[in-house]
Formats: structure tokens, C-alpha cells, sequence
């Protein structure tokens, strides 16, 4: 048997998760190797499943180590391996090329038969194209011109996303391989075999987690068209994160966490439903972020929250209250997110006295109007690290459509 | 000797402390059928003072952890003294001793540094001891899955040593103040009660005991600002332990009366926050000592 090719790539593979940060070493390689002496490794999900279970030790790992096999594995180059056509043992490194869009395996002397088969694979390309093209639609056209039919496939587009928020340090250390500091227990337990001399040393280092998240969503009139998508949009956030503390507002704050919390996503709105009661009114943003601050703020926005706000700035409430919580809420939490749909627009300007008052204190300034957005909010929450963004009040209008109306030229 | 609710009340008025009929139950039912008692309230009503209080009554020793993000067993149960672990093996070494019989001495308890929870659970106590467990809230999930164990089985296992079993369950206090929700499987082990703000009567009575200096007619009107001002829109209420502050910085100040200026002055002892403060400075402040001084 030839295990060669197998097992470098084995090896390339523990490589790739040690960089993206899981604690894979030479020994759950060998050990993943004699596993699959005793699994179908023509079995795309047998191979995939005892990887996993040997190279992940935490939940947090699965993810990760997802995105890795997916990329790993699928890549061009290392497809044969996983192709249900041979048996291990029948690998042997021959020369081969692939079409573009096929993982297929074309051995040099390419029959007639396949020559005939080929057209087919042309049209499934198309077809690939096809749907590509209609995801492509889907993704960047505004919520509010969704059709039925569209809103549910956007569901499942949605519920397809993966979030993750940017970790913290905690002040917990847990054993690492390489880290910051010296676990002493361990040293002393590992060193006694040397009678005494510190030989080998152990070490520990900050656990991470990741940065609750706290959405307060506008549902008042103005905001009524993009309403049902941002509730989609919010139950797959608070299923697909650990910590997601909710509330919607309009002249009140209600709390929906725990209607949230259920899988079903037509449940979910529907308890959603029952519990508030000022849906398409109207809005009084500096009053109910007031709310948040004295009643919500301490509980549930600890130790470095992200906070995301949805909404459209119209407000008629008070506007000297908005900027002063406003100011509050940035101040206690690590990143503050106003997402607001009309950002969308073009020739949008946030220029409603609501969003003059709160923008001095808001850190991102994102537009939420179709997936396209979604999919960069995703990208902004996964990067919010260490780095506290620079709060100097100096507050950047984005460049989307504004640039155009400070400039008379354009 | 605490045989009934009124015993509770008694005794803990004895010792300073003016309790409720709802806050005095539960403490009797926790020592009567041994269970925690997990008090939940705004900062400042109290709820530190009970376990230091029961400490009192009991004469038992208090042992008190403070609860902070990252607690972990190294410090919240026992640690190995490395160092003088290290010096223990160099000696060893010098006198040539066994490596089997080194790593058996070298665990042994003369090395072990017993943090708050082991030695409240430690059976060499001649009764058991009060366990004021302050802050949960302060502290992360993992800390409080630990916790699940022990306030069920009052044991602790260390693996060099064995399991330890506490010969008297301590009585225990949990305290939070509510800046996030606990668990509900370790609220489940406890019994919950949440101490409110007190009304004007109980108020009163806790400032003339525990500011006995405090003229009469200055306590009363103390109380009644207060009270008046937790019924405004604030950011951090004030708790007892502000009102208390407060009225031992007025008695200092040689006051009978409330008076505008002295409130302006000192609001810094009730409110913490600069809105709070600005928010009641000057116009309100005003209105609310012509108020209480009228009644």
C-alpha cells in the first residue's frame, strides 16, 4: 500500500489547522492515519468525521476546522483523494488534469466516451452559473422589493450564514503548548521526574471568547418594509452566536431574547409578535436607548459587548436625550454599530436630525438593505479584535453617496 | 437557639441589623433545612452585612470570597506552594531520597494553601463556618459550574490528596448584585430572595442604629430625601449603605437641619454619577429639602 501521497497531505492539512489556531501535532496525525486504516476513506463524511473527531478539542474548534476541510480538501489538487472511485490502496501518483469546473479525475488516455460525455458537464457548468447568477441577484437586491418567494429563499440563504463576533481575552488561562505564562503546577508535576531540575517547562495563556452581542432593532413605521428581514436576519444571529441579547423599540423597548431563543424561525416571530406591542409606530430612538442604558445596559453588555443598532434614524423623540445616551452607550461598551437600510440608496445622506445627533458616537456606519451587506456586517463583526477603534469624536461620513454631494464637481 | 422566625428578627436585630419578616424566613429555612441562601438586590441594601451578621450571631467564623471574572480553582479552593515545593525537592535531592517517595511528600498537605473554599468545607472546625460567597455575578460561567458541585456535595477532590468532605455543611451566603443573570441550575440549589430598597420606617430605624449620634428630627429628613430621590429617574439609585455614608458625613458637619447648601455640597456621598448629581444639584435639590423639611 502506498500511503505516501495520503499522508503528506495529512500532514499539510494539520499544518493548515495549526496556522488557523487549533492545537493539532504530529500525533493526531498518526493517530488519524491508523483510523483510517479502519475507515471507508472513499467516504467523503466517514474521513471528514474522523478528522474531526481527532483533530478538534473544543466546540469553538468545529468552525474553524469546517473552513479548513472545506478548503483543504476540495481544492483541485488533493480532490483525488477523496473522489469515491478507488481504494486507498489503488492510489498511485499518476500525472492528471482537471477541467475547470469538475473535480473529475481525467486520465491521459481520454476515451471517445467521455469525449461524448463531455457536453453534459458543459451544461451542468451552466447550470451552476445559472443559480449562480440568481444567488447573485438575490444578494445584492434590497430587501424591501423581495417577492414571497424570494424572502424564503433569502431564509434559507440566511440560515446558511455563519457569524462570528471578534473574541476578548478573559482573564481565565488555560494550558497551552506555547504561551505567556509559566503554569507552575505543571512544571512542578512535569519536572519531578528530573528530580528536581526544570527541564521542561509548561505554560498557560488567556482563554478567548467571544464579545456578547447586543442588537436593538428599530420596528417602527419607517422602518416597516425591511422589518420581516431584520427579524430573519436577527433570529439567525442569536441561533448561530453564543452571546445575543436582543430588544426592539419603536416608542417603547421590549426584550425578545428568549422568544429568540427558539430553533424555528416562524416560532420564533410569532412570540416575537405577542410580546411587543408598538409595531409601525413611531419612534422615539433617544428615549428607548435611555431605557437600555438604566434598565438593560449592566446586565447584559458586559465585559466589552458589541452593540449593533438597526435603524433608520427618523426620530421623534428628543434629540439632546439621543446624543447623550448615545454617548453613554459608546462609552460603555467596545464597539457600537448603527446599521441603517437607507444606507443602501445611493444618493442617501443621513442628514434626519436623529442621526446627526447620534453618528459623533457611533463606530461603524453600515448599510443593511440586502445580503451583500449582511455578509460585510459579518466581516466587520468577525474582525472586531483587540483594537478599540480610535474615539476621538471625529466622526467619518461614509463614502457611500456622500462624497458625491460634498463635492459639487461630481 | 434561632427556633423561630421572631428569633431570626431578634437576633439580628441585636447585632444591628433591621431585617424583614420575607429576608428573616429565609434565613431561618437556610439554616433550618441547610441550604444556600443566594440574596439578589440593587448595590448597597445589605446583603454582604447578613452573612457578616449571621457570622456574628452564629460565632461561627465568616469566610468570605470575593467573586471576580477568572476565579478559578487555583484560587478559589487550594494551590500548591511551588516554591516551597522547589526547595523541598533540591533538599531531597541533596539527602538522596527516592523519586516514589519525593513525589509523596512533596504533595502532601504541609504544601497545600487552602483558599476560602476549602477551608470552609475543612472538617477540623469545631462548628461550621459562615461562607459569604460576594459578587457571583462578578464572576464567569465556568466558575459557577464549579460551584454547582460543591454547594450539592460540600466536597472537593484533589486529585493528589483525595476527596475532602465537609464534616458541618457551611451556612452560605451568595450574594449578586445582578449584573448578569446566574444560572438558573445553581439559583435551583439555593434559596432566593431579593432584597428590595427599605421603606421609610425600616430606613429610619437603620440610620438611628447605625449612626446613633444622628439627631432625630436630621435622620428623619434624611430618610424622606432619600426616598424621595429614589423615586426620581436616576442612573444609580442610592442604597443604604449611601444613606447610611451620607448621614455620618452630616452628623461630622455638625447639621440639625437639611439645608440646600450642605445637600449641593455633600450629594457627592448619595450619587455617584456626574448626571445624577447635575441632575438633582441646585433647583431639585432645593425643592426636595423644603419638601422633607415641611413634613
Amino acid at each position: 500500500m502506498n500511503h505516501g501521497l495520503l499522508l503528506k497531505n495529512l500532514v499539510l492539512f494539520s499544518r493548515l489547522l495549526r496556522i488557523v489556531g487549533l492545537d493539532v501535532g504530529p500525533g493526531q496525525v498518526i493517530d488519524l492515519a491508523a483510523a483510517l486504516e479502519h475507515v471507508n476513506i472513499g467516504r467523503r463524511d466517514d474521513f471528514y468525521f474522523a478528522a474531526r473527531a481527532l483533530f478538534c478539542h473544543r466546540r469553538a474548534d468545529l468552525a474553524l476546522f469546517d473552513l479548513a476541510f472545506k478548503l483543504f480538501w476540495q481544492s483541485h489538487r488533493l480532490a483525488p483523494l477523496l473522489m469515491p472511485v478507488e481504494p486507498i490502496s489503488a492510489l498511485r501518483p499518476k500525472r492528471v488534469r482537471f477541467p475547470n469546473a469538475s473535480f473529475r479525475e481525467i486520465p491521459f488516455d481520454e476515451t471517445a466516451e467521455e469525449i461524448k460525455r463531455a457536453p453534459q458537464t458543459e451544461r451542468m457548468i451552466l447550470d451552476v452559473q445559472q443559480t449562480y447568477s440568481a444567488v447573485e441577484v438575490l444578494r445584492q437586491k434590497d430587501f424591501e422589493a423581495y417577492s414571497w418567494e424570494e424572502v424564503q429563499a433569502a431564509k434559507q440563504m440566511l440560515a446558511q450564514m455563519t457569524w462570528r463576533v471578534g473574541t476578548r481575552a478573559t482573564r481565565r488561562k488555560i494550558p497551552v503548548r506555547h504561551g505567556t505564562h509559566l503554569d507552575l503546577r505543571r512544571v512542578v508535576r512535569r519536572n519531578l521526574k528530573y528530580g528536581g531540575e526544570f527541564l521542561q517547562l509548561a505554560w498557560k495563556q488567556s482563554k478567548r471568547k467571544p464579545r456578547t452581542l447586543v442588537v436593538l432593532c428599530d420596528i417602527s413605521g419607517s422602518m416597516e418594509r425591511y422589518t420581516r428581514m431584520i427579524l430573519h436576519f436577527v433570529h439567525t444571529l442569536s441561533n448561530g452566536l453564543e452571546h445575543v441579547e436582543t430588544f426592539l423599540f419603536g416608542t417603547r423597548l421590549t426584550r425578545i431574547t428568549r422568544q429568540l431563543s427558539r430553533k424555528d424561525i416562524d416560532d420564533a416571530v410569532g412570540e416575537v409578535t405577542k410580546a411587543v406591542q408598538d409595531w409601525g409606530g413611531g419612534t422615539r430612538i433617544g428615549e428607548s436607548i435611555k431605557e437600555f442604558n438604566y434598565r438593560w445596559l449592566r446586565r447584559v453588555a458586559r465585559a466589552g459587548a458589541v452593540v449593533l443598532i438597526i435603524s433608520d434614524g427618523w426620530d421623534r423623540g428628543e434629540v439632546a436625550i439621543l446624543s447623550r445616551e448615545m454617548e453613554r452607550l459608546q462609552k460603555s461598551c467596545f464597539r457600537l454599530i448603527w446599521l441603517n437600510p437607507l444606507l443602501g440608496a445611493p444618493d442617501y445622506q443621513p442628514l434626519t436630525q436623529g442621526l446627526r445627533a447620534a453618528l459623533p458616537y457611533v463606530d461603524d456606519f453600515l448599510p443593511v438593505h440586502n445580503l451583500a451587506s449582511l455578509e460585510s456586517l459579518g466581516r466587520v463583526l468577525s474582525r472586531v479584535e483587540e483594537a478599540r477603534p480610535a474615539r476621538r469624536g471625529n466622526f467619518k461620513f461614509p463614502k457611500l453617496g456622500l462624497s458625491k454631494a460634498k463635492d459639487p464637481e461630481s | 437557639m434561632l427556633q423561630s422566625i421572631d428569633d431570626v428578627i431578634r437576633a439580628l436585630e441585636q447585632h444591628q441589623y433591621i431585617s424583614d419578616r420575607g429576608l428573616a424566613t429565609t434565613i431561618f429555612l437556610g439554616l433550618k433545612l441547610n441550604k444556600p441562601l443566594f440574596l439578589e438586590g440593587e448595590a448597597g441594601v445589605g446583603k454582604t452585612q447578613v452573612a457578616k451578621t449571621l457570622a456574628a450571631i452564629l460565632d461561627a467564623r465568616l469566610i468570605r470570597l470575593q467573586c471576580y471574572e477568572g476565579l478559578d480553582v487555583n484560587t478559589a479552593v487550594y494551590e500548591w506552594n511551588y516554591s516551597q515545593q522547589m526547595l523541598h525537592i533540591r533538599l531531597m535531592e541533596a539527602t538522596g531520597v527516592g523519586r516514589e517517595e519525593a513525589r509523596r511528600e512533596i504533595f502532601s498537605p504541609q504544601f497545600l494553601l487552602k483558599r476560602p473554599l476549602l477551608q470552609a468545607i475543612e472538617d477540623n472546625l469545631p462548628r461550621a463556618p459562615v461562607l459569604l460567597i460576594d459578587e457571583i455575578d462578578r464572576s464567569d460561567e465556568e466558575f459557577e459550574a464549579y460551584l454547582l458541585e460543591l454547594l450539592s456535595d460540600w466536597q472537593i477532590t484533589i486529585p493528589e490528596i483525595g476527596t475532602l468532605k465537609a464534616a458541618h455543611a457551611p451556612v452560605t451566603v451568595v450574594t449578586s448584585n445582578r449584573t448578569r443573570e446566574i444560572h438558573d441550575a445553581l439559583k435551583r440549589r439555593c434559596l432566593y430572595h431579593w432584597i428590595d430598597f427599605p421603606n421609610f420606617e425600616k430606613e429610619y430605624r437603620i440610620v438611628l442604629t447605625k449612626v446613633p449620634d444622628a439627631p432625630d428630627r436630621l435622620a428623619q429628613q434624611i430618610v424622606r430625601f432619600v426616598q424621595e430621590l429614589r423615586r426620581m429617574e436616576l442612573y444609580k439609585m442610592p442604597g443604604v449603605a449611601e444613606t447610611l455614608d451620607w448621614s455620618a458625613a452630616l452628623v461630622a458637619l455638625d447639621q440639625q437641619d437639611l439645608s440646600e447648601n450642605v445637600v449641593n455640597e455633600t450629594l457627592g456621598a448619595l450619587l455617584k454619577y456626574q448626571d445624577d448629581v447635575t441632575k438633582v444639584q441646585g433647583a431639585v435639590a432645593r425643592e426636595l429639602v423644603e419638601r422633607v423639611r415641611k413634613s
